[in-house]
């Protein structure tokens, strides 16, 4: 019994078979069992283990090298404060206390009502527009505390629902077009550029 | 003055709103690049991309047109692309995912014709999620308009590309990390020898892995030619480039401007770039290059943007990235933090840089918040040393990758600089700023 | 001279000039040079990863001389090397330094203190003071992740030893490092636990306290152990190990780096089950196997009861001799020494005057044929250019020999070919699989001669086609030849082994026989066909399913068992054993342990056993080592030798020797068979008989790769400083004086199943019932639990589903079980586990020693 919904169990081979080695979906697929559960489940761990050809304790331990997955639930949203140098530089330390405050919950632990995740996160690479604040990897801009506080709200009442999808889901773009090329077809494909080569190389000769 | 007067090689589209959008680059001249080149034979391109002497724009500055000609010949080879940018302070990469998607994958495929590679993988950090999508779609756009797939607009020429998604780990920037997450593993950087992807790489295939930024140059470069590209700029350092300017300074962000030509000076406080430091407060240092690189103080402001002029004083180019640090700046505060991200992010391969960074960085927070001792700082200097033997820079190395002898860049640099500060923690019990 | 042929290249290591290998690495380069360097993640049997970078060295390169790791750098002509400057030792001491950062001191409480390469190289290159004030990185104290093995990450240095050790050598990745920076660590799955059969070996080689073995654990420190080296007698690899205790209680057993053999790799079953020796001390039923057999039993009133030994030999004399020659006979003795197996041979043959003797219980192969072929190492296997498996899953059958196997492939990409015949831990690894039903092996074996797929079989032409091709006349193949099927009669498999002789002239065998010494056994001529010395009988005796019938015929009255369970031994679950011993026959019991077929016997001698006994074995190649006492046996255990001497004396005759040293002497002097000389110099890797090679002499066992033996540098120089020195078998005298054409080849044709019947296959199975596994508390948990295997299209095709509970009905009668889908088995046959406590239903599935079983299955 497949853990993934059909459509993400879909999408996930497809994924697989993007790759010419099945393991190197492995990313893309934490990713994918997030979008699904929010966080990386054990049942998706020992599904992406049988379709990546691993095994779950190999599945488990690359998912905790890499910091975006979560082996733990977290909230619907998972807010990222940088506090990396040039954040650190531009009040990141006042940032980040006041999402303390105003989240209600510790750094690395989720709020009450479920809702929000907090984490002290290294450079989000937007450092113009520092102290940087991400949301379930979006960036919100929002470089003061009372904007801050504005976005949190607007998530609440669900009015950023668009912007900001719930943790784990993260390109919406599809991919479209596009299959692998062939062996024999690349093969084809050099041959009739090699001859194309020897012609010219055989037109440089002739030229005195 | 800064030298403002050469073109918008990468950033040519900053001035739309609508930069991302497949029809704001057709307007301007989407694809007639690669329609050029696929009229080329592939190593008549490579052959201007060797010209223009492009130096990779990831950080270690190597011409990528050498690069390509020591792709180890085999009918499988790949190119990646390097978009994994978090080297902290950095965004240059940031801005050309989300505002010139398409410019970056007509580069990749003129990239790939001159290499002859079909089958491209475009890595991006993870937490660029607005920048996948946008590179998602121009890759869908490129299918749609026939500059992908099967035959690329005719020629004999195919082409697959798949956007990979990272998922959060700084080493994965590196060249062979970022191969082991593509193929599935955790960032572990490979050890050397075999010392270049392009012998052995992504599978133990001859791969070729280009920055973002070096990608985004080359449509510019197949129009104009290696040459006008090379006219740019002086000695190593041709062309223009992104810097992010950041930290304390009035107008923060990317600019593009010409190598060589401007100073770091130029860079901060010309009112078209950084605009100066806010309440004109006294410059302190800056940290050219990245995190990774080894601080500049003020007397070094006049030195020329260009690879080998900084790196002739001691410190590096590297990614493009300009930190600014005022007088009020606390730079055992920013030591720790930058010690805190190695610690964080070391791969935890080698015993060097795992435990190293960890012992320094509770050093650095000792110092920090109140416990540090006088003899901390020479300890410091000399843990630095176990990490990076002579500490000097490029660096000597204990350790697999260069991220390991990166940690005593700011240690040995604030120490060096600003030694009496460290005392003063000492003796004030922590942070006289706090 | 171009470097393409160049064969030698010469190294400078501080100053002084090295030969070595192109390609050779550093590390072993400077050590042949006498230049020990440092090391943790370093293990001379895997590849290197360099990442603790403890072996910093100086090496001169374009950039001048630089730091390099010497377990990852290969040397290259002119290569100049330093290792003692200044900035090597500020390298290493920094290294170990950050190290120990980390690392608890809690030496006083650890398990590995006073063996611990962490603790030894900070003795000798640690700067002895430390400077790190800060709080260490903490995690709750040790989890268990396997059923024995433990694990205190606080203590991990993050060499990855074990984790490549269980994804690289075992193919069984149930550990990997979790997390980054100075947070990784190693983990399981909760869903997986590390239950590797190899797990143990992941404990030997961690170079800390982090991975400790349950057993083990706390059980003994270090320096009161001692240790004797000998050879693990679970399997017929002949695993070298180091057998250790604390004065007369077995602590533990490590393997030993034996080049030819298990390079210090062994199974879990073999390390751990040393337990198993005295038995569990509540349990006294002679029936139990947890029961150790301390004093000669006699039946009294239908009861087993205590005697003296006086008693129970006149006793047992008297039921041997009662009937005369040809109504007595014997089973079993290939789990005794090649000395106790002398000394019986001598016995049943010359006291008793019977040829009925056989150490295989039906699950083995014609020993005319075993010694006949044309031989091959395992080390020959493990680097052959094509090994060809005929055997059931390797991995449970002989595990270190499938290491190796895997080895050959995995690390040094050479080609497998297996003839499967059901779930196979090879077939991940192997070029080309093979499937092979019940009765087809020969088959498949004319088919891949020929190079063609005969219609009817589960053969494609392209596999056998590129087989064939791989396989050219067969050099450099070498085929591992056993028994794939324990429901399938051995005519199959010695058919075709026939036909590969014949076929590829010059391929070589390794017979894959699974019994501890059944090659000793049938060398001592424990065999109803061969006479010590691999010598033809001139009449052929009964084997074991002859002297069973003959029993249950009348013909043969009483019956001497050489140890083993005959019951649970043979593959109809003791049915035809059952019903010869029932009828009134004598039984005499030869025994370290207690087992069901007790029940039938007349008198019991209780016998030494592993770790106990003194003497030689020889291994599936013809290996001849020597296995150690360490302990001395329970109450009043005799050695077989002196059992078989004494029941002579009662039998009013002599044999002639009575001390092993004396047997091993006879033996080597009438056979030429090196036996004293291999007991004598118990520190080497023995002897292989008629092989091609020379004895292997060791190197140095590095303290860093093998932490915890003792080094057997300075034993074995006291060893050979006597007599022998190399003992060359052809010197000797011992040839294989059987050839090829003393074997006689079955030709059979298997019947047809039918559509609605499934092919049984009885799978031999590690943790399956037997004294090691019984009779060990550390074991006895992963005793298998009887599973019914069918691929998922066969339950299909008969309307079954995952998981139903079926009837399954055999030949000789029926059975409850439920059936599990696996895609591993092949088309049309239903795979069980051998003595996986599953014999009741054997015996309505097998005939013994009748061709093939079909079952059928119907709904509960
Ligand atoms: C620790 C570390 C982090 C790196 N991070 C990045 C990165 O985020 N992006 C990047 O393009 N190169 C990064 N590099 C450099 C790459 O290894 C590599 O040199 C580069 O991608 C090559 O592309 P280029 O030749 O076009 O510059 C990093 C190197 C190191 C040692
Ligand atoms: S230097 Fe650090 S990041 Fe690089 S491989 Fe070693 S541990 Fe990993
Ligand atoms: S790096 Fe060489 S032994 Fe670990």
């Amino acid at each position: 019994m497949s853990h993934l919904r059909p459509d993400i169990r879909h999408r996930a081979e497809e994924l697989v078979s993007l790759y010419p080695r099945a393991r190197s979906a492995m990313l893309p697929l934490l990713h994918l069992a997030q979008e699904q559960d929010g966080y990386l489940s054990e049942p998706a761990i020992v599904e992406i283990a049988e379709l990546t050809g691993t095994s779950a304790a190999d599945v488990r331990g690359t998912a905790a090298f890499y910091d975006m997955i979560h082996l733990e639930p977290v909230g619907r949203y998972v807010v990222g404060v940088c506090t990396n140098i040039a954040c650190l530089l531009n009040g990141a330390q006042e940032m980040l206390d006041h999402a303390v405050r105003s989240l209600g919950c510790a750094i690395g632990s989720t709020s009450a009502d479920g809702l929000f995740t907090l984490e002290e996160t290294e450079c989000l690479a937007d450092c113009d527009r520092a102290p940087c604040v991400q949301i379930n990897h979006r960036y919100v801009r929002t470089t003061t505390t009372q904007a801050f506080d504005q976005v949190i709200d607007q998530l609440r009442e669900g009015q950023l629902d668009h912007e900001v999808p719930s943790h784990g889901t993260l390109v919406r773009v599809r991919r479209q077009g596009g299959l692998r090329v062939s062996r024999e077809e690349l093969a084809a494909q050099r041959s009739n550029a090699a001859a194309a080569r020897a012609q010219r190389d055989a037109a440089k000769v002739e030229k005195p | 003055m800064a030298a403002l007067t050469a073109p918008r090689i990468v950033s040519s589209r900053r001035d739309y709103d609508d930069s991302f959008t497949l029809s704001r680059f057709l307007e301007t001249g989407g694809f007639s690049a690669l329609k050029k080149a696929l009229g080329m034979f592939p190593e008549e391109v490579a052959a201007e991309v060797d010209a223009a002497s492009l130096l990779g724009r990831g950080g270690a500055g190597f011409p990528a047109g050498r690069k390509w000609s020591m792709l180890r010949k085999s009918p499988l080879s790949y190119l990646v692309v390097n978009g994994d940018e978090s080297e902290p302070a950095t965004f240059k990469d940031h801005y050309l995912v989300e505002r010139e998607p398409h410019q970056l994958v007509e580069g990749v495929i003129i990239a790939a014709y001159a290499l002859q590679v079909s089958q491209v993988f475009i890595f991006l950090r993870g937490e660029f999620a607005l920048g996948l999508e946008r590179v998602q779609q121009a890759v869908n756009d490129a299918y749609a308009q026939g500059a992908l797939g099967q035959r690329i607009f005719g020629h004999d020429f195919s082409l697959d590309i798949v956007v990979h998604c990272g998922a959060g780990a700084y080493i994965c920037g590196e060249e062979t990390a970022l191969i082991e997450a593509l193929e599935g593993k955790r960032g572990f950087p490979r050890i050397k020898p075999p010392f270049f992807p392009a012998v052995t790489g992504l599978y133990g295939e001859p791969t070729v892995v280009n920055n973002v930024e070096t990608m985004s140059n080359l449509p510019w470069i197949v129009l104009n030619g290696g040459a006008a590209f090379a006219a740019l700029g002086e000695g190593r350092s041709t062309g223009t480039r992104l810097f992010a300017l950041a930290g304390r300074v009035n107008n923060p962000g990317v600019f593009e401007i010409e190598m060589v030509k401007n100073t770091f000076r130029d860079l901060i406080f010309d009112p078209a770039l950084g605009g100066g430091i806010p309440g004109a407060k006294a410059l302190k240092a800056i940290i050219p290059g990245g995190v990774s690189a080894p601080w500049f103080g003020p007397e070094l402001l006049d030195t020329p943007l260009g690879q080998d002029e900084v790196g002739a004083l001691g410190s590096m180019l590297g990614s493009g990235s300009v930190v600014v640090l005022d007088e009020d700046s606390c730079v055992v505060r920013a030591v720790w933090r930058i010690t805190k991200f190695f610690s964080r992010e070391s791969c935890g391969q080698c015993t060097p840089c795992r435990e190293g960074s960890g012992w320094i960085e509770r050093v650095m927070y000792r110092l920090e918040h109140g416990g540090g001792r006088l003899e901390d700082i020479d300890l410091l200097l000399d843990l630095c040393d176990n990490i990076a033997p002579g500490i000097s820079w490029p660096p000597q190395q204990t350790t697999i990758c260069v991220l390991g002898p990166s940690i005593p860049s700011s240690v040995v640099s604030a120490i060096k600089m600003f030694r009496e500060e460290f005392v003063t923690h000492v003796v004030n019990g922590g942070c006289p700023h706090d | 001279m171009t470097d393409a042929i160049r064969t030698k290249v010469t190294v400078t290591v501080n100053g002084r000039a090295v030969d070595a290998a192109p390609g050779e690495l550093l590390i072993e380069v400077a050590e042949r040079a006498g230049t020990f360097v440092p090391r943790f993640c370093y293990h001379p049997r895997m590849e290197p990863v360099g990442v603790c970078r403890m072996c910093l060295v100086e090496v001169d390169g374009p950039r001048g001389a630089t730091l390099q790791p010497a377990c990852y750098i290969k040397v290259s002509d002119g290569m100049n090397v330093i290792t003692d400057s200044e900035k090597v030792k500020k390298a290493q001491d920094g290294v170990l330094e950050f190290l120990l950062a980390n690392h608890p001191l809690d030496c006083p409480v650890c398990d590995k203190g006073g063996e611990c390469p962490l603790q030894d190289q900070t003795l000798s290159h640690g700067s002895g003071e430390t400077r790190f004030i800060e709080e260490k990185r903490h995690f709750v104290k040790p989890i268990e992740i396997g059923a024995n093995v433990l694990l205190d990450r606080e203590r991990c240095i993050q060499c990855s030893r074990c984790t490549r050790f269980a994804a690289d050598v075992a193919g069984d990745p149930q550990i990997a490092f979790a997390g980054r920076g100075d947070l990784i660590e190693v983990a399981t799955s909760p869903s997986e636990p590390f239950d590797s059969i190899f797990s143990g070996n992941t404990v030997q080689i961690c170079p800390v306290g982090a991975l400790t073995t349950k057993p083990y654990r706390f059980s003994a420190r270090p320096w009161d152990l001692e240790q004797v080296e000998s050879t693990c007698t679970t399997c017929a690899v002949g695993c070298r190990i180091a057998v250790q205790s604390s004065g007369d209680r077995l602590s533990r057993v490590l393997g030993v780096d034996a080049e030819g053999v298990n390079q210090g790799w062994l199974c879990d079953k073999g390390r751990f089950s040393l337990d198993s020796v005295d038995g569990n001390p509540d349990s006294s039923s002679p029936l139990s196997r947890a029961t150790r057999i301390t004093q000669p039993m006699v039946r009294v009133g239908g009861v087993l009861t205590p005697t003296s030994w006086d008693e129970a030999l006149q006793r047992a004399a008297a039921l041997l001799t009662e009937h005369g020659g040809d109504a007595v006979g014997a089973i079993g003795g290939a789990s005794l020494t090649n000395e106790a197996a002398f000394a019986w041979e001598r016995f049943v043959r010359g006291v008793l005057g019977s040829d009925h003797l056989d150490a295989q219980f039906d699950d083995g192969l014609d020993p005319v044929l075993i010694q006949a072929l044309p031989a091959a190492t395992i080390d020959d296997a493990a680097k052959a250019r094509v090994v060809v498996t005929i055997t059931g899953d390797l991995r449970e059958e002989l595990p270190v020999l499938f290491l190796r196997l895997r080895e050959n492939v995995v690390r040094h990409h050479r080609s497998l070919v297996e003839f499967r015949t059901g779930p196979s831990a090879l077939t991940a690894v192997a070029t080309h699989s093979l499937a092979t039903r019940p009765g087809e092996v020969a088959l498949v074996a004319k088919a891949l001669i020929e190079g063609v797929a005969p219609k009817g079989m589960l053969l494609n032409d392209a596999t056998m086609t590129q087989a064939r091709a791989l396989l050219g006349d067969g050099s450099g193949v070498v085929f591992v030849v056993g028994r794939p099927n324990m429901a399938e009669s051995s005519v199959f498999v010695e058919e075709a082994i026939g036909l590969l002789v014949a076929g590829f002239p010059k391929a070589r065998f390794l017979p894959a026989l699974r019994r501890s010494n059944v090659r000793g056994a049938l060398d001592m001529g424990l065999s109803p066909q061969l006479r010590p010395g691999r010598v033809r009988s001139p009449q052929r005796g009964r084997d074991t399913i002859a002297q069973l019938e003959a029993l249950r015929d009348g013909t043969q009255k009483s019956l001497l068992l050489l140890g083993g369970d005959l019951l649970g031994n043979m593959a109809d679950g003791g049915a035809l054993a059952q019903s010869a011993l029932s009828v009134g026959v004598s039984v005499v019991a030869v025994t370290g342990h207690g087992s069901a077929t007790l029940a039938y016997a007349d008198v019991v001698l209780p016998a030494l056993v592993a770790h106990e006994r003194s003497g030689t074995v020889t291994n599936i190649e013809g290996r001849v080592t020597a296995v150690t006492p360490k302990i001395s046996g329970p109450g009043s255990a005799w050695s077989d030798v002196a059992i078989a001497a004494e029941l002579a004396e009662a039998c009013g005759q002599n044999l002639g020797c009575l001390s092993i040293a004396q047997v091993a002497q006879t033996i080597e002097e009438t056979l030429g068979y090196p036996a004293l000389s291999v007991l004598q110099d118990q520190h080497f890797d023995g002897v292989v008989i008629g092989g091609s090679v020379t004895p292997t002499r060791r190197g140095t066992m590095d303290p860093m790769a093998f932490p915890g033996i003792r080094s057997t540098r300075t034993n074995r120089a006291a060893a050979t400083s006597g007599s022998v020195d190399m003992i060359d078998a052809d010197a000797l005298g011992v040839t294989n004086a059987l050839s090829w054409s003393d074997v006689t080849i079955p030709s059979v044709t298997s019947p047809l199943a039918d559509a609605y019947a499934l092919r049984v296959v009885l799978a031999r199975r590690l943790y399956d019932q037997g004294v090691a596994m019984g009779g060990s508390p550390a074991l006895r948990p992963l005793v298998e639990v009887p599973v019914l295997r069918v691929r998922r299209a066969d339950l299909d095709r008969l309307s079954f589903a995952d998981g139903d509970n079926v009837i399954v009905t055999g030949s000789k009668g029926s059975f409850a079980g439920t059936v599990c889908a696996d895609e591993d088995v092949v088309p049309g046959t239903l795979v069980l586990g051998f003595a996986t406590g599953a014999q009741s239903v054997q015996q309505y599935l097998l005939d013994s020693g009748k061709g093939i079983s079909d079952v059928r299955l119907a709904s509960q």
